[in-house]
């Protein structure tokens, strides 16, 4: 099992994206995605500045994915997607079944990434023969149904998000601006100011949620590091770190040298991978 | 413009009828659809004969069978596809790839229609599915605006179907795991959303702790109005307020009395009333306030106005007694 580093899904500023970036390219990590995943109203970097980056990435000897967003809704969200689809050079993850469609009608290969809806083999066969190469596994799902899927030992790459915050949903609703007493179409990109998302709490002050502009993310950072070895007996190609911030990209590199012990977070949860609720710690 | 009408049982679904509903629809009583309540949905014998009381009627019945059955499971959703081909539903409301595979394959002549749970928001995608599988209509996940609507309804001949009353999901459906990461349990799963048995409330000292899977969602005094909880209209504090706020959304309900013309001039060819969960009396009252409303615009569009009777009505019966018209308007997102 090889380590793949996740699209980076908070708005940072451009310094601070290719700051992460060079970080990376200097690593031992084998493949990055890199792109918008969240809301297209977001713009410090737009997508020639991460084909700048995807070809940096690759000069350094990195395998790269451009991410796409989870939430396609107009269109000019599907007009940037074909641009996307269309850089004659990287695989693509979709994230939404629009993509899909647009990769499967262009002929090109795409990644599945883990915020599409997918619960069983046969529709995972049917994502292959539209030209999926590798699975990112939906964060809700267990070990137990992992395996119902790698023992029929299938043609495509199967990805685990093995480490961080999970992405829970996608409203068209931008969370961080109506904390902001703002909404989506006069964000003034205040998600920006929350550079791992906007921690929300129960009234008993238990962390509970994360807000990411139109993404919540759990409060949790899901933590599978101890899970490796079944992963690696499961068959499963890449684990997956979702970074949110700078140090991910060391952390990872540390674990790909056997180091677990690093803690990057003091509340985690693993429930999914075994079947529980997620912001369990099983 | 057809309205549809949810029906839990033999009660509701008589009621959706006699209240003038042009279409109903249903779940199995099992894991194969997302409102997997108990003591709701159908049993084959149920389901023949709520097809044999619609048909009579001359409505329609589509078969919700909109979960996602896990690897070496299939069986049982091919089973609840075969019977609905059988008693000649009208439709199979569907979200799964493989199942849509399998109905469009097995039975040609069976119109399928695209769950919201399957979470198609655009024309790509909506395009796809239908030269894949050949769907005749799609349900809209409650993310689009009105005018994103009015667009895909021209970049696709799949027909739309929007909701227009009832609970209101205000994440992109079929892709949302708030319930699931704080009960194990979702939709997608063959569950349900926030399902009953994690839930508690504790009233003590005047106030009334509203728990889901021992997660505080809500603080309120025991005369307070509430909703049903889950986690997106939950009241939590964000880091550093000190003042809670429901910081996803208030307990409301969506409603679109006000947008029906819109709707209609956007192509949107069925409105869909939400809540197989809820009582006859709840289905009833909404599907007459509806028909109303859908006969009065059509007898003459230009004039068309939502009566405050009507609005009082769906008050009633709604989350925390407040409608919304959700992100059909751009001020909502």
């Amino acid at each position: 099992m090889q380590f793949s580093l996740g699209p980076l899904q908070y708005c940072w500023d451009k310094p601070a994206v290719e700051a992460f970036y060079q970080a990376a390219a200097n690593s031992h990590i084998p493949l990055i995605y890199l792109g918008e995943t969240v809301c297209s109203k977001r713009r410090k970097l737009r997508f020639g500045d991460y084909l700048a980056l995807a070809q940096m990435l690759r000069d350094a000897g990195k395998s790269v994915v451009i991410s796409t967003l989870a939430l396609v809704e107009s269109r000019s969200e599907i007009t940037e997607l074909k641009k996307q689809l269309e850089n004659g050079e990287f695989l693509v993850e979709a994230n939404d079944m629009g993509t899909v469609a647009l990769a499967s009608q262009l002929q090109l290969p795409f990644v599945c990434g883990p915020s599409i809806n997918n619960y069983n083999l046969t529709s995972l066969n049917k994502l292959a023969s539209w030209g999926m190469q590798r699975f990112v596994m939906p964060v809700d799902l267990s070990k137990q149904w992992l395996s119902t899927i790698t023992e029929q030992q299938p043609q495509f790459e199967i990805e685990v998000l093995g480490y961080g915050y999970l992405p829970l949903a996608h409203s068209a609703r931008c969370f961080t601006a109506r904390h902001h007493g703002l909404n989506k179409d006069n964000c003034e990109t205040i998600c920006a100011n929350y550079q791992r998302g906007l921690l929300s709490q129960t009234l008993e002050h238990q962390p509970l949620l994360r807000l990411n502009g139109i993404q919540t993310q759990s409060a949790a950072c899901m933590d599978l590091r101890d899970e490796i070895p079944q992963m690696e007996q499961l068959g499963v190609d890449w684990f997956r770190v979702s970074p949110d911030s700078i140090a991910s990209v060391a952390f990872t590199d540390a674990l790909m040298q056997g180091e677990r012990s690093l803690s990057q977070h003091q509340l985690t949860c693993n429930g999914y991978w075994y079947d529980a609720a997620g912001m369990s710690q099983v | 413009m057809e309205l549809l009408c949810p029906a839990g049982n033999m009660a509701s679904l008589k009621a959706a009828i006699n209240a003038g509903a042009d279409a109903i629809y249903l779940g199995i009583k099992d894991n194969t659809n997302a409102r997997s309540f108990a003591g709701l949905n159908f049993t084959p014998d149920t389901l023949k004969q709520a097809a044999a009381i619609v048909k009579r009627a001359g409505k329609k019945m589509y078969l919700t069978i909109n979960t996602f059955p896990q690897t070496g499971q299939e069986q049982r959703w091919y089973d609840a596809i075969n019977a609905a081909a059988d008693y000649q539903a009208d439709a199979l409301i569907m979200a799964d790839i493989s199942l849509l595979d399998y109905a469009s394959q097995r039975h040609p002549q069976l119109p399928l229609h695209l769950s919201v749970q399957a979470s198609v928001t655009n024309a790509a995608a909506l395009n796809f599915f239908q030269q894949e599988f050949g769907i005749r209509r799609a349900v809209l996940p409650r993310v689009l605006s009105l005018k994103q609507i009015r667009d895909l309804a021209k970049d696709t001949s799949v027909e739309l179907e929007v909701f227009a009353f009832g609970s209101l999901c205000i994440m992109a459906e079929g892709r949302c795991q708030l319930s699931s990461y704080v009960t194990g349990e979702s939709p997608n799963r063959g569950g349900s959303c926030s399902p009953a048995k994690h839930v508690r409330w504790h009233e003590a000292n005047g106030e009334r702790l509203t728990r889901l899977n021992e997660v505080l969602v809500d603080k309120t005094g025991v005369e307070e109005n509430i909703g049903y909880p889950v986690i997106c209209k939950g009241r939590y504090l964000a880091d550093g307020a000190e003042q809670p706020e429901f910081i996803l959304e208030s307990p409301t309900s969506l409603s679109t009395l006000e947008l029906l013309p819109e709707l209609a001039r956007s192509g949107v060819g069925s409105l869909k009333i939400e809540g197989r969960q809820r009582s006859p009396a709840y289905v009833s009252q909404v599907t007459k306030v509806w028909r109303q409303a859908i006969d009065t615009y059509l007898h003459a569009p230009e004039q068309y106005q939502s009566r405050a009777i009507w609005q009082q009505v769906l008050t009633k019966v709604s989350e925390g007694q407040a409608t919304t018209a959700g992100a059909y308007q751009r001020s909502w997102q």
